[in-house]
């Protein structure tokens, strides 16, 4: 009888090329030299996705150490980071921009690459077009060069960002030399109330943590209020474990995955969607596996949350008011809160409620899927965005924009003054041009307050796609379920 | 990567806790396709403050920063290690790094050396008060010094120590492992998804 495991451990376990603990007799061969021998086990990788940013540097080290890349066929490419979300027909006006989504491609025909590429209607973040294809699936061990690539833990995948230099070692080799992580239980029990969306549970979760709370952690997300949500309102969860420290989260594969995945352009098919099947069900944690830390949230006390710092920590729900940064015992804390406050412009006690914004965002690989427009969009239906409000829908993929305007979303949007654009990563991060002035105060539907992310000098609120539909229409923050 | 051993010299003392990958090196600057230049952009918003310890000609040609904990969180950017690279910068010292960053440290040959609260506090208040005052960072016996009778050993992977000390390439090193490599791919199940296959 083996060990109970988790299921991080179990996915770890059947990826282990080679581990030099394990290996007594190799290490005994090495002697004295065993230092010089790896620490850590060899990974296999089942899935890399790449995009525009994180890549360059990688294909150009492979040149020059004139390498290849490993499988092709386990990697996939596309353009998000960078892209124009309007006027795709005309010639991208930023030459660096242009650059660097034209080295892409050229690096997908040189090493022959699938590329989603910026006219393909599959284009989209990458994040998105990984579970969108069926590509993603449980079980899998998934790899980009994005701190978000925890989102298609959803699936009960293991999947993490890496810097550019690993992501060149797993263009090269399809591995990645690692330690084995510590694993946290995060439960959320209970159901959560109306208006309450996977945003605030996530929210919610790093409230309690910290954002230095999941470092050196793989965190599985568990309970009732984690089986309840739908594929995209998981997605949106594990998409934010990287903000609580831990670089993945994860979900037990269950019957919500599985009619998510079925039918997918990559899914398994006939006979082998059977075989699939009953391989994923051997993944959930066993009974009496044991993790590292544990922890537990009333789901029925998770209120819509909006972040008032500048980082994702530093969160209320939207009855509270901004904190005083004196309430905060630890010195770090209550120092880091001074400067947030200073730099949100905001003042300790000023209810959320009477904060007013300029800008929202719809979008991001947190909340850019279907059902994240479709919440927003029944908040929005025949109601006007706030004559001194700015605000855009920009999409996950171009197939989840098609989906939203077959079913007349983009309508609904572009009726109440949203603006609906193309697929991309847009203000998520400020690298295209669709960015927030200095001082400017955005609702966003993304998953980093940072300073600066969206623009230098820009102040971001993060909220659920509901909360920030609301908060376009009252040109303010509002309790989302007051609306109902 | 050059082989790294010993890093002496004097320390920013950059006293902020969660430092992310955003501040350190903005996304607008990730368009380049350069694994260089990046020096010149790190920290710019900060930088824009003249009171900003970065702004500080007392700490020029200071190979060590100090910071606290949780340092390199947010995006995986590679780039900002590039940028601290950029700044002559080739040791950190805090309580904590981001799991991310701090591969990227390595990868880079940057230094990440962890030390307990207590003693981040202390060589972080000596770099602000005496601004020349030196810290040594010795990888070989994993110890890092502060004038005379402070010493504190910290912990390193051993075999990252081995390739840090040999500026050895890591892809080449694994390369070496490709029967295994190959005897795993034979075993891996054919239901597994491609990108290309129809």
């Amino acid at each position: 009888m083996t060990e109970p495991r988790t299921l991080s451990e179990k996915i770890w376990d059947a990826h282990v090329v080679e581990s030099p603990l394990a290996d007594a007799a190799r290490r005994e061969a090495l002697g004295a030299e065993a230092d010089a021998g790896p620490q850590a086990d060899l990974l296999y990788i089942d899935l890399h996705l790449v995009h525009e940013v994180t890549s360059p540097q990688a294909f150009e080290g492979l040149r020059l150490s004139g390498r290849t890349v490993r499988r092709p066929d386990l990697t996939l490419a596309t353009v998000d980071h960078n892209v124009p979300t309007i006027g795709r027909d005309q010639p991208n006006p930023d030459p660096l921009s242009a650059t660097q989504i034209q080295v892409m491609s050229d690096n997908c025909r040189e090493f022959g690459l699938e590329l989603y590429g910026i006219f393909d209607t599959r284009q989209g973040i990458v994040h998105v077009i990984g579970p969108e294809q069926g590509v993603t699936q449980p079980g899998l061990t998934i790899v980009c060069g994005d701190s978000h690539t925890s989102t298609h833990g959803a699936f009960g995948a293991l999947a993490f960002g890496i810097g550019t230099s690993e992501v060149e070692h797993v263009l090269a080799t399809q591995t990645l030399r690692q330690s084995r992580p510590l694993t946290m239980s995060v439960e959320v029990t209970g159901q959560l109330g109306p208006g309450v969306m996977a945003k605030d549970v996530i929210l919610a979760i790093i409230n309690e943590i910290g954002v230095d709370g999941g470092v050196g952690y793989v965190i599985e997300y568990r309970g009732e209020v984690i089986r309840g949500l739908s594929m995209e309102g998981r997605m949106t969860v594990c998409n934010m474990s990287i903000e609580g420290g831990a670089r993945a989260g994860l979900i037990a594969p269950d019957e919500t995955t599985f009619e998510y995945v079925k039918g997918r352009p990559r899914a398994p098919q006939g006979e082998d969607w059977e075989k699939a099947v009953e391989y994923w069900r051997t993944l959930p944690t066993d009974e009496g596996a044991r993790f590292d830390r544990e922890v537990v949230l009333d789901g029925a006390a998770i209120e819509p949350f909006v972040t008032w710092g500048t980082n994702p920590g530093q969160s209320v729900q939207i009855g509270d008011v901004v904190p005083d940064p004196s309430s905060f015992d630890e010195p770090s804390r209550r120092e880091a809160a001074t400067r947030a406050l200073e730099y949100m412009d905001l003042e300790a006690g000023t209810p959320i409620r009477e904060i007013a914004i300029d800008r929202v965002f719809l979008g991001s690989c947190t909340n850019a899927r279907i059902d994240d427009l479709r919440a927003a969009a029944s908040i929005v239906e025949g109601k006007q965005v706030a004559s001194s409000v700015h605000a855009m829908v920009v999409p996950g993929s171009g197939l989840v924009k098609a989906q939203a305007e077959q079913e007349g979303l983009d309508a609904i949007f572009t009726a109440a003054g949203f603006e609906w654009r193309d697929a991309g990563c847009s203000m998520c991060l400020g690298m295209n041009p669709d960015i927030l002035l200095p001082g400017e105060r955005c609702a966003s539907t993304s998953n980093r307050n940072f300073e600066g992310r969206q623009g230098p000098g820009g102040r971001t609120h993060l909220v659920s796609p509901p909360m920030a539909a609301a908060a376009a229409i009252a040109g303010r923050f509002v309790d989302v379920r007051e609306l109902a | 990567m050059d082989p790294v051993s010993r890093v002496v010299g004097k320390a920013i003392p950059l006293n902020r806790a969660n430092v992310d990958t955003d501040q350190i090196i903005p996304a607008k600057y990730l368009k380049r396709i350069e694994r260089t230049g990046y020096g010149p952009f790190a920290f710019e918003a900060w930088r824009a403050d003249p009171d900003f310890v970065l702004n500080n000609p007392a700490y020029e040609g200071a190979p060590i920063l100090i910071a606290q904990q949780n340092l390199g969180s947010g995006s995986s950017r590679e780039h900002a290690v590039w940028a601290i690279q950029g700044l002559g910068v080739e040791a950190l010292i805090a309580p904590s790094f981001a799991d991310i960053f701090k591969n990227n440290c390595f990868q880079g040959g940057v230094l990440t050396v962890e030390l307990a609260q207590e003693d981040v506090d202390w060589l972080m208040a000596r770099a602000e008060e005496t601004p020349d005052a030196e810290i040594e960072v010795d990888l070989e016996t994993q110890t890092v010094r502060a004038g005379p009778g402070w010493e504190r050993s910290f912990e390193i992977d051993a075999f990252r120590k081995y390739r840090l000390l040999r500026g050895l390439d890591d892809i080449g090193m694994t390369l070496e492992y490709e029967a295994d490599v190959e005897r795993f791919e034979a075993t891996r199940s054919p239901l597994l998804p491609s990108v290309t296959a129809d």
